[in-house]
């Protein structure tokens, strides 16, 4: 959900709106922020899950030092979604274990 | 490689410390750098948006993050270096490596401060994994950085400061907080951040921890028990929230990897965070020419961390040769300061904590 009002910090700021496509589907983004917040905002929580046991894994620290929210994105795996800002018409994928470089496909 | 850097003194970490280490350095006239992994620089005060405690001249009543601003004007106004999006990935000898923008390079200093700061503690439980669950520091990243809310129903884990400020922030950020649930049978934080929460509904729970975390693919209920004198849950205390976001607040642990590469020795120290680089009265590790400020030096507080910048920015300045009496002074007067802000029921434990470290560094050069 979105901070469109804040007691502190006011109105959300006026951003050009890019698109990026997460499993297929197009969502909207504000330029320059993480793909995480885009994700979180589009109610999207689960952005991979285990090697092992397919666990799910979201955002944990949210600075890019635990790694847990990491995904496939233009084909490159374990990109750190939080600190990874959006580019328009990117496209990111929920990341099944440790990935596959484009090379594996 | 895209190249070789130079300069008189580098410093790692834009925060507080780092920033008021690079315009200590600066003043006397030596080539500062700043390298930050973030976009802007200010570390943790970017996300601060209550105002700080302290004194007038450790910015007090002013909200963190215009803090960060006014330090970050200063610094560009004085012609310090700031490379934002700049991390440090490690550091050989006098020379930091450095990837910025998909670039790698390296930057060689005649003296290095280290401020990196710290990361935050996890608390491992059943379901501690599902999305949903959080540092409570990434629940504030994502509120007052990005504009986020990762969920609406919270519960928090930690009534120290940053549990019960988180709190605050959640609710100004328009979530739905349902308690804090601390182990401890005081809560740790300040009065007047406790106070605020529990005038705006919110109750903290403490003797209590959470047991366990359940959902489908993502958090949806969380079960907390009451703790007995041993710390055991005591059974039949049990109660489940349903929630969508459980955010753990347990505490701050110096982020010293660089110091560790580098060789520093470090001593053990709870109060402080953990393993803390050892350093002289001037903020020296063991390492020559290697300096620390701020929470990768024991986790305090941003005033504190200021002082320690000014003290570890004015030593690297010295060591790099641009030494002088009135440097000298300066130096005193900042640690008469870190003294004062030492002080009281909350300061002392503190001051004790870092002159154990300093006399660890005392041991270690006196063995020399
Ligand atoms: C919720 C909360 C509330 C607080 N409230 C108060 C308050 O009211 N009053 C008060 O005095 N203090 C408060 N503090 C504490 C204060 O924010 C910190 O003590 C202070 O920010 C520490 O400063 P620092 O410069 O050491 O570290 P930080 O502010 O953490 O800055 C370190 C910087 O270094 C960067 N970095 C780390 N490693 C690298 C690397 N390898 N390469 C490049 N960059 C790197 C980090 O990304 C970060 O930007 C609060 C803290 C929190 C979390
Ligand atoms: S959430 Fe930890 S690296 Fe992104």
């Amino acid at each position: 959900m979105r901070i469109e009002e804040h007691p502190i910090l006011g109105s959300l700021p006026k951003a050009q709106t890019v698109w990026i496509e997460v499993d297929g589907k197009r969502i909207p983004a504000r330029a320059g922020e993480p793909i995480a917040a885009a994700l979180l905002a589009a109610g999207i929580r689960v952005f991979r899950t285990t090697h092992r046991r397919g666990e799910p894994r979201g955002l944990f620290c949210g600075v890019g030092r635990c790694t847990d929210c990491v995904m496939t994105v233009d084909g490159v795996p374990n990109v750190r979604t939080c600190v990874t800002p959006v580019r328009d018409g990117m496209k990111i994928e929920t990341q099944r274990g440790l990935g596959r470089w484009p090379e594996q496909k | 490689m895209a190249g070789a850097e130079v300069t008189d003194i580098a410093v790692v970490g834009g925060g507080p410390a780092g920033l008021s280490a690079a315009l200590a350095a600066r003043q006397t006239g030596a080539e500062v750098v700043v390298v930050d992994e973030n976009s802007a620089p200010g570390g943790q005060l970017r996300k601060q948006i209550h105002k700080f405690f302290g004194s007038k001249e450790h910015h007090a009543g002013q909200r963190g993050f215009r803090i960060a601003e006014e330090l970050a004007a200063a610094c560009r106004d004085r012609g310090v270096e700031l490379w934002t999006d700049a991390l440090a990935y490690g550091i050989f000898d006098h020379t930091l490596g450095i990837v910025r923008r998909g670039t790698a390079f390296t930057l060689t200093a005649r003296a290095i401060v280290l401020a990196t700061g710290a990361s935050e503690n996890a608390l491992a439980f059943p379901g501690w994994t599902l999305p949903g669950v959080m540092g409570a520091g990434a629940a504030q990243t994502f509120i007052n950085l990005h504009r986020v809310l990762p969920g609406r129903r919270v519960l928090m884990v930690g009534a120290g400061n940053v549990g019960l400020i988180v709190s605050y922030q959640l609710l100004q950020a328009g979530a739905e907080v349902l308690g804090v649930v601390e182990a401890a049978p005081r809560i740790g934080g300040y009065a007047v951040h406790a106070a605020k929460i529990r005038r705006a509904g919110v109750p903290i729970w403490t003797r209590h921890t959470v047991l366990r975390a359940d959902g489908r693919g993502q958090l949806e209920e969380v079960t907390i028990a009451a703790l007995d004198e041993n710390g055991r849950p005591i059974p039949g205390s049990e109660r489940a929230f349903a929630v969508d976001m459980l955010c753990l607040a347990v505490g701050l642990t110096p982020l010293t990897e660089l110091a560790w590469q580098a060789g520093c020795r470090f001593e053990y120290s709870a109060l402080l965070g953990g393993h803390v680089p050892l350093h002289s009265e001037d903020m020296e590790t063991t390492v020559p020419g290697l300096f620390v400020a701020g929470d990768v030096a024991g986790v305090e507080e941003a005033s504190t961390a200021l002082e320690e910048g000014r003290l570890a920015g004015l030593a690297a300045a010295a060591y790099a040769g641009h030494g002088s009496p009135a440097l000298e002074k300066e130096k005193a007067a900042a640690r008469e300061r870190l003294l004062a802000l030492r002080s009281g029921p909350f300061g002392s434990g503190r001051r004790h904590a870092y002159e154990e470290i300093v006399r660890g560094w005392l041991r270690w050069s006196g063995a020399r």
